[in-house]
């Protein structure tokens, strides 16, 4: 909403200025946007006089001015073609700061001549695009007259951010009502006297939709003169961007901005019968006055005469029937539009207009009479003749009933805002704002103006007594606890959140944080069910219509990104959810995580450091996840059972019970292939949620720390084993030998190739042994050692290696 | 002292000084001390002597014999010091060389603010509640008093999905959340009063610009009990905001707005200066503001919202907070483009992003330097 301070001066007095006027919107809700102080920011300019202008030395384009200014005369080098002797133009010295251009002036040499400030275009001064020369401007002007002057840029234009529920601030009289209230001014009484109709207008209304335009007034206006508006209303329009068409249009789009009392004229000449207001059929075409034609919805608030659809009630009249020059006869139509009904129509033709905005927030209903006067007199002003004639008002339907009354404790003030504000004050307040209050026992009873619909309960009684004694005197209330807070502020989800994050980024992983959507092709080939329920209805963009069901194509694809910049050893991660379903509960919460490339830059300590990624690096980072969280990362199983986007021999899972708690591998090469990015790629997923709850104990104290007096000792064996063998059978059956001894096993060798036979591999574990009782003897251990190089041929057919 | 030991410790101490190496020292010690060394032999020689020379001869010989062994234990400490030196001279690497690489990854800021913001509320006494990003028509509007065809839901894009069958009306409803609230009407619903939590998450709005992602995050908090009014309210944003932005007595201002699902409605603004270019937070060492900026809504929870929500307005009252993270993170850490948050582009993660050994707490401040 857009007005200047002049304008707001025609309904307020008021000696504040724009800025304190300005402070004061904001504080009481009307948020200015913006303000734009036309003098202030003209006020370097001023009208100077060019005493020579000759050729510059080096340069065909240039001029050499002496330009005599208010402070004496400068030399000023000018490209402009109409830069010449004799010329008045507007003239910027050094220090300035030039809007168009976005700089501020220098003093500068230009081709070696000394140039003290510029003489200014339209389009370096905001009024135009004109470029072609500089400003010229009539010699009546006085060397070192402001700019402002000349060009009537005094005005001061603000622009305020409009909440939905204030659309009676949709009009410049409801903003200076409230700055009233406020007591930045007072509101001028409003000048609606009724105009006296003469005759019955001979066109007629008829409402068949009444729950969609509950009251239709018009009047004929017959014999009036159409045409330019007079200067003043034309300046008012275009100070806040609007062109001026024609007065009978000015005139509407005046009561719109002003009063917030959207209206429409038709050429009474070119309606056929009585107008007619009922819902629209599908299919009913009308050309519209903003140049579009359109083909309606069933449903829909219709303007008809007996040739059909002539307008959108309370979104856009019809062409047909509009006024132009020529026009001579009129007929004013003040309606009031049901405001659902209105935004329903606005949404379903798409179409956005100054009228749509104020009729779906729900204008004031008792205006409706008062607006048909104020236009009917203005159009009587602007467009009257000797001849012209004024009907009665037709009135059709009734004015919704909009009363309502609220009882008000003034005590809630202080309980709900916090803030003491006495009886009479609030009185005060609300009856500035146009609120009647009657007492009523302790407290009051109040009824809003009929311009507040959104006024519908006590809480917005406090609101607007609040706001407009000043949110400022609120004293604040710290809310810190005053006991010890027992429990966790976080939940156990969040907790492990943020325990998986930390291990990840500590394990040279960077966190990312990518879209919860995808493309839909690429979805499916990561384990989406093909979910049609998981597709945006209305999505931004295909590459992002369906939610995902894992987060490794994001960073997969963010890792190819990196590569492509230069960046393609790297790690990345992300905790967040992946949807399964769009159900409550169909979301997980998962941390996974990429990487590529090489395994740490190359070193020159350790060409080792330079491998590629592999599924153990994926591994590590999935086991790491599962312990930062609580989970079981030593006794969980390692199956093989990971879903088909990873490779197929290079993948695992991590499995408790029937759950799966992470996936890692692998990604398989026909997904990078598919999604354009170079191998290998290795990745990893943990299910955050699935990681069952640590046993419940008592307090937070750990078991009793039970430290053996024996030392441990180690012993290492060599199998050999069928190549297909797994390590964890191997592992798993030499710690089966003694449960009580064996307190570890670790392979620490694989070999294949020359000593071991085709399909053999040589697997060399370090079996860590626990004395419990006492030391044990050369005897106890060779016994012992027999047990496990028994167990392993046993359970993995592993012969020891001589 | 006789003769005969005078020289012989004098020859031997000479032996000891002329033993270059550990091999030549250990000869001089047999030699010395061994079985058969002489010194051995000499004391093997107090067995046929009369005892009042046996001992005389016996200190002398005895004394001999443990300086002879201190010098050699010296001599021998500095021989292997000499070798050592000798080795060490030989070891010397280039320390200019990289150590081994220890890559470390970095929190991204939206996790960091995160957990900032968590870290200062869990101090207020607020817990975190969590909530679906995917919801249904009632939970994200209707529950929250945005009536159906409002033109308040017209102030949010919202992305739909299809209708759930074997929901009704509008739990059937299925749309990404535009607003974490619905953690609120879901805590709510769930759990009797006094409420006093917070809630963060993933929003989604149909918009794609400079200063828009379709994916963004907000952090809300609600305090629900019997005497919370907008004092309150005001001590609580204004404590938070000077504790995230670690300013003091940074200035604040509540100014009047609107949402649907508060009553009275307002916004938060801090302090800012936009003076010489860049922008900085807080006022002027005079008491002084140059500007404002806009962080967060905020408002007391509208009597609808709570008996939708099954709480007697009358009964219970309180505020309800909201914020941007990635704007705070912005405006906190300078970081100039909000589109860049989403684009994992590990330059920009390395720079922006936090050292996940450090993490936010009250006892170090929930300032961390990117």
């Amino acid at each position: 909403m857009k007005f200047t301070v002049s304008w707001l001066k025609r309904h307020l007095d008021t000696q504040a200025d724009g800025q304190s006027l300005c402070d004061t919107l904001t504080s009481i809700g009307l948020e200015v946007e913006s303000f734009e102080d036309k003098a202030a920011l003209y006020a370097p300019f001023k009208v100077a006089y060019v005493e020579s202008a000759v050729q510059h030395p080096d340069a065909d384009k240039l001029r050499v001015c002496m330009v005599k200014t208010e402070k004496g005369t400068l030399q000023v080098v000018c490209g402009a073609p109409n830069a010449r002797t004799g010329m008045k133009g507007i003239f910027a010295p050094e220090g300035t700061y030039i809007p168009g251009l976005d700089v501020t002036l220098k003093k500068t040499k230009i081709r070696g001549v000394e140039s003290n400030g510029m003489l200014v275009s339209e389009r370096e001064m905001c009024l135009s695009d004109e470029h072609q020369g500089i400003i010229e401007v009539d010699a009546q002007y006085e060397i070192g007259t402001p700019m402002a002057e000349v060009f009537g840029l005094k005005d001061q234009l603000i622009e305020i951010g409009l909440t939905p529920n204030r659309v009676d601030c949709s009009g410049v009289r409801g903003v200076a009502r409230d700055l009233a209230a406020a007591g930045a001014g007072t509101l001028k009484p409003l000048e609606a006297a009724p105009v006296k109709g003469t005759f019955d207008s001979p066109i007629k209304v008829r409402i068949e939709d009444s729950q969609g335009c509950p009251l239709f007034l018009g009047r004929l206006i017959k014999n009036v003169k159409n045409g330019p508006s007079p200067q003043w209303l034309q300046d008012l329009l275009k100070s806040v961007g609007l062109r001026p068409i024609s007065a009978l249009v000015d005139i509407t789009n005046l009561m719109t901005l002003e009063y917030a009392r959207p209206l429409h004229v038709f050429d009474a000449d070119k309606l056929s019968g009585d107008i007619v207001v009922r819902a629209t059929k599908a299919g009913e075409t009308f050309d519209a006055l903003n140049d579009k034609s359109y083909t309606v919805t069933e449903g829909l608030v219709g303007i008809t005469d007996s040739s059909g659809l002539i307008g959108l009630g309370g979104i856009v009249g019809g062409v047909t029937t509009g006024c132009g020059e020529d026009t001579v006869n009129v007929f004013v139509e003040a309606a009031y539009f049901n405001p659902m009904r209105i935004a329903r129509a606005g949404r379903a033709m798409q179409v956005e207009s100054d009228a749509r905005y104020r009729f779906e927030r729900g204008i004031d209903p008792e205006f409706t009479a008062t607006g048909m006067e104020i236009a009917t007199r203005l159009i009587l002003d602007l467009c009257g003749t000797d001849k012209t004639e004024v009907s009665h008002v037709v009135t059709a339907g009734a004015v919704t009933e909009w009363t309502r009354t609220i009882s008000h404790d003034p005590a809630l003030v202080k309980k709900l805002g916090g803030v003491d504000v006495p009886a009479d004050k609030q009185v005060q307040i609300l009856e500035a704002l146009g609120f009647e209050v009657k007492k009523d026992g302790a407290g009051f009873s109040v009824q809003p103006p009929s311009w507040r619909g959104d006024i519908e309960g006590k809480p917005d009684l406090v609101e607007e007594i609040v706001r407009i004694y000043g949110f400022e005197h609120i004293e604040p209330v710290s809310v810190r606890s005053a006991g010890a807070v027992t429990a966790p502020a976080e939940t156990v989800t969040l907790n492990r959140v943020r325990r998986a994050r930390a291990a990840m980024t500590v394990r040279g992983l960077e966190e990312c944080v990518t879209w919860s959507f995808m493309p839909k092709d690429r979805a499916k080939a990561f384990g989406s069910n093909d979910n049609p329920a998981l597709a945006l209805a209305n999505p931004i963009s295909s590459e992002l219509d369906q939610m995902r069901p894992s987060i490794l194509p994001n960073l997969i694809e963010a890792a190819g990104r990196n590569a492509d910049r230069g960046f393609g050893d790297i790690g990345l991660c992300e905790v967040g959810p992946a949807f399964r379903t769009q159900k409550t509960g169909g979301q997980d919460m998962v941390a996974a995580g990429v990487r590529t490339g090489a395994k740490g830059a190359k070193h020159w300590a350790s060409p080792e450091e330079s491998r590629a990624v592999d599924v153990y690096d994926a591994k590590a980072d999935a086991l790491a996840v599962l312990a930062a969280c609580g989970g079981p990362a030593d006794s969980a199983r390692v199956t093989r059972e990971a879903p088909p986007y990873y490779h197929p021999g290079r993948s695992g899972a991590l499995t408790l019970g029937k759950n799966a708690l992470a996936y890692f591998g692998e990604i398989h090469p026909a997904v990078l292939d598919e999604m354009g990015v170079k191998g290998p790629v290795v990745g990893f997923e943990v299910f955050v949620e699935k990681i069952p709850a640590p046993r419940k104990k008592d307090g937070t104290a750990k078991p009793l720390l039970k430290l053996s007096p024996f030392q441990p000792l180690s012993r290492d064996f060599a199998f050999l084993v069928d190549a297909k063998v797994e390590a964890d059978t191997l592992v798993r059956a030499a710690l089966s030998a003694d449960k009580a001894l064996i307190a570890d096993a670790r392979v620490f060798d694989v070999y294949t190739g020359k000593g071991v036979e085709p399909g053999k591999k040589s697997v060399a574990l370090a079996v860590i042994i626990q004395p419990v009782e006492k030391t044990l003897n050369d005897q106890e251990i060779e016994t012992l050692s027999q047990k496990i190089i028994d167990a392993v041929a046993e359970k993995a057919g592993g012969v020891l290696r001589g | 002292m006789s003769s005969e030991i005078k020289s012989l410790k004098s020859e031997i101490t000479s032996q000891i000084e002329a033993a270059n190496d550990l091999k030549a020292l250990d000869d001089v010690r047999v030699d010395a001390l061994g079985k058969k060394g002489r010194i051995t032999a000499l004391m093997k020689t107090l067995g046929n002597m009369d005892p009042e020379e046996r001992k005389t001869k016996g200190q002398e010989l005895n004394a001999l014999k443990d300086e002879i062994a201190a010098l050699i234990e010296r001599q021998e400490s500095a021989l292997k010091r000499q070798e050592m030196d000798g080795r060490l001279a030989s070891e010397t690497l280039d320390v200019t060389l990289a150590p081994r690489p220890a890559a470390m990854g970095h929190i991204h800021p939206i996790s960091q603010t995160v957990e900032e913001l968590t870290a200062i509320f869990a101090d207020m006494g607020f817990t975190v509640a969590e909530g679906p990003d995917i919801e249904d028509d009632y939970h994200n509007f209707t529950a929250l008093n945005f009536p159906p065809g409002h033109p308040a839901r017209e102030m949010q894009d919202t992305f739909f999905l299809p209708d759930d069958p074997e929901e009704k009306g509008e739990y059937a409803k299925k749309l990404l959340r535009t607003h974490t609230s619905s953690v609120q009407i879901r805590h709510m619903q769930a759990n009797k009063p006094p409420h006093k939590i917070i809630c963060f998450g993933r929003t989604y709005r149909s918009d794609y610009d400079m200063t828009h992602t379709p994916m963004f995050h907000q952090m809300e908090g609600l305090l629900i009990d019997k005497d919370i009014h907008m004092g309150h309210l005001k001590g609580c944003l204004m404590d938070f905001v000077r504790a995230f932005f670690e300013i003091d007595t940074l200035p604040v201002r509540l100014r009047p707005s609107f949402f649907p699902f508060v009553e009275p409605g307002a916004e938060m603004d801090i302090a800012c200066s936009r003076k010489g270019g860049g922008l900085r937070l807080g006022g002027n060492p005079d008491g002084s503001v140059d500007g404002w900026m806009e962080i967060l809504g905020c408002g007391m929870v509208h009597p609808n919202v709570l008996k939708n929500c099954g709480i007697d307005p009358d009964e219970y009252q309180g505020f309800a907070f909201g914020m941007g993270i990635e704007r705070m993170a912005m405006l906190k850490y300078g970081i100039p483009d909000l589109r860049t948050f989403y684009e994992s582009d590990v330059r920009w993660l390395r720079h922006y992003g936090f050292d996940p050994q450090d993490r936010p707490n009250n006892a170090t401040g929930v300032q961390k330097d990117a």
